[in-house]
């Protein structure tokens, strides 16, 4: 009963958020609620025993990807979208749009999720089975990603050294000199 | 115990969002936050597949989607502020000088 | 502790049985109102404690008139700020100025959930003159800590890092060039130095194969004997000497204390990004810092100094140990804000990034190859 609870609370705080994010007109206040939707999806990978990833959302996502993301609002000063065009190009201000749109979104979700739920036992409460391996450990993960998955562990971290001086050889101001 | 289709109608639900902000939004860094939804999205799904299956794959398979969001955040974000310093503005519809 | 239980039920049995679902879930409310009284309380005898050592420190008593000698200063201190004007500057974001404080105080107590600061607390069993044997009123004992969670010393991490947006927000939502500039250099400066920190971390999460600080902890329990006879407690800090120093430094940088408080120093900057705050806004900053300091101080106690043990300490008493310790570090802290001279932002990153953060990673592999050599 009390992961019912938290399970519906997170989850409509992730979806509130997250629709949010999408109809804000300061970039500032969407990246504040995206940070609220990855603390909301924290909680449910805590729900699906899974403690190391959801602390790591919260390292990685909402502490290193977030703050990049509110630093080049700041720098950039990115404006708020003008009122007055606002009102006029909002996509989600426009009759047409709005009723054409939702029904593509909700078309989509109902597709996405009957495709998902291709599994045939997709009413099993999940963490009833196999209860014994769900104290995970770190110690597996870890011995799981460095002997099976060590090719893809190496090949992502020359991608994060490229990314890394890709961005900053991106972002640099061209001098004359 | 919630049942594995609660978790996957809440992804879908949060993947269709994310996608619609990449459709809808006229502005460079929204439509990038859109993206990190969808990713996220697709991050919930491996995690409650993976405990639903009694393993670990779907957690390793998470931080390599986590690693590869950041790797493309940074590139995009690098990306926009050179493209504001060129054209200062963040809307898309102002970068359409190839178009025929 | 189940055989004692058994030994004193039967003096709990006549009434005792009402209350007993209950005990638990009020000992728990009353230890986390504890904590939680107790990170305030420290802020507020640390402002007392940093002008007194500052003051002694510069050969003159500090604040002395306020209550006998000066010990009710906080008091006062608290009493003007919430009494003061709250000013908000007009071109100033109406929702983040305020939720910047508050997001900083947030998440400096919230760090705090994870960490440990006893052992085992049972309650019981007491024998008294006119009742007889009361059996153990907390069974199985609570274990003093609020959360004992198994990935405790990243959740502490994580709760850290997010305490980098209140500073980074305080700065944007004020609306002022100095306060941006100051907010910016800050989180610059938080996240350059959170990369030593958690290598630091890693190194003594292998000398102790778990990530649980309470597990990390107990495994700190014992004595080494050096050269066979002299006892040496098995605290991480005699084997991880470089990694500790490391950790320190990394922690004040963190907690943007001196000698790294550039963002915020009133020589360089006016006052950073708390320029335009006032009042309990304001108040609520420099709370944060010091329950961060707090924090810090107890993470460290428990991840070198062996927490609550010590030798001839009895575990129920190991809290006192505890306390101790936190407040020796806590002691250095204000040591170091008023012996040595402010970094330069420059200097700053400069050491975080070319001589801290290649040492954290060089005390990393080190101990991983000594661990490897010592267990194989």
């Amino acid at each position: 009963m009390p992961e019912t609870i938290t399970f519906y609370l997170f989850a409509a705080l992730a979806v509130g958020a997250s629709v949010l994010v999408i109809g804000q007109r300061n970039p500032m206040y969407s990246v504040l609620l995206l940070i609220a939707s990855f603390g909301a999806l924290s909680g449910l990978y805590i729900q699906l025993d899974a403690p190391f990833v959801a602390v790591a959302q919260i390292i990685i996502y909402a502490g290193a990807i977030m703050v990049l993301f509110l630093f080049v609002v700041m720098l950039l000063n990115a404006p708020k979208e003008d009122g007055a065009d606002w009102d006029r190009t909002h996509p989600l201000r426009q009759r047409g749009v709005t009723r054409w749109g939702t029904l593509l979104v909700a078309l989509l979700i109902v597709q996405l999720a009957s495709a998902l739920m291709a599994v045939r036992e997709y009413d099993t409460p999940v963490g009833a089975q196999s209860d014994a391996t769900s104290v995970n450990s770190v110690a597996d993960l870890g011995r799981s990603i460095f002997t099976r998955h060590t090719f893809a562990f190496e090949a992502t971290s020359i991608l994060i050294l490229v990314a890394m001086v890709g961005a900053v050889v991106l972002a640099r101001r061209e001098d004359a000199q | 115990m919630i049942p594995l289709s609660h978790y996957l109608i809440l992804s879908a639900t949060l993947f269709a969002i994310g996608a619609a902000g990449v459709f809808l939004r006229k502005n460079l860094i929204t439509i990038l936050l859109s993206v990190e939804i969808m990713l996220n999205a697709v991050n919930l799904t491996f995690v409650a597949f993976g405990r639903f299956a009694g393993d670990l794959d779907g957690q390793i398979i998470t931080f390599f989607v986590m690693t590869v969001a950041a790797a493309e955040a940074a590139v995009g974000l690098a990306l926009v502020i050179a493209l504001f310093r060129h054209r200062e503005s963040l809307n898309p519809d102002a970068f359409t000088s190839l178009k025929w | 502790m189940h055989a004692a239980g058994a030994l004193a039920r039967p003096a709990r049995d006549g009434g005792g049985a009402l209350m007993e679902p209950f005990i638990r879930p009020i000992a728990i409310g009353v230890m986390i109102f504890i904590v939680f009284n107790a990170l305030i309380m420290a802020s507020a005898i640390l402002v007392l404690a940093e002008r007194k050592i500052m003051g002694f420190m510069q050969q003159r008593y500090g604040p002395y008139l306020v209550g006998p000698h000066g010990m009710l200063q906080p008091i006062a201190d608290i009493l003007k700020l919430v009494f003061k004007e709250e000013l908000r500057p007009k071109g100033a974001d109406k929702w983040l100025f305020t939720l910047a404080p508050v997001l900083s105080v947030v998440a400096a107590f919230v760090a705090f959930a994870t960490v440990p600061y006893g052992a085992e607390l049972a309650l019981g069993p007491w024998t008294l003159p006119f009742v007889g044997t009361i059996g153990p009123l907390l069974d199985p004992p609570i274990k003093l800590g609020i959360a004992d969670v198994n990935v405790g010393v990243l959740v502490v991490f994580a709760v850290t890092s997010m305490g980098v947006y209140g500073i980074v927000l305080a700065g944007w939502a004020s609306n002022s060039k100095y306060s941006l500039f100051g907010g910016l250099r800050a989180s610059a400066q938080m996240i350059s130095y959170e990369l030593s920190y958690a290598t630091a971390l890693a190194a003594v999460i292998l000398l102790a194969g778990s990530l649980s600080l309470r597990e990390i902890v107990d495994s700190q329990q014992g004595f080494w004997y050096l050269f066979g006879v002299v006892p040496v407690p098995k605290w991480y800090f005699f084997v991880q000497i470089p990694g500790f120093l490391i950790y320190v430094i990394a922690g004040v940088a963190e907690t943007n204390r001196a000698p790294f408080d550039f963002p915020e120093a009133e020589q360089e900057l006016v006052a950073g990004y708390n320029t335009e705050y006032s009042s309990v806004r304001f108040a609520l900053f420099p709370q944060a810092e010091y329950i961060n300091m707090v924090t810090m101080s107890a993470v460290a106690t428990d991840l070198y100094l062996g927490g609550w043990h010590f030798p001839g300490l009895p575990a129920e008493y190991g809290w006192i140990a505890f306390l101790v310790k936190v407040a020796f570090f806590l002691f250095v802290y204000i040591w170091m804000r008023w012996t040595v001279p402010r970094y330069r932002y420059d200097q700053l990153m400069k050491f975080g990034w070319k001589y801290l953060f290649p040492a954290a990673v060089l005390n990393l592999i080190a101990t991983a190859a000594l661990v490897l050599y010592f267990n194989a």
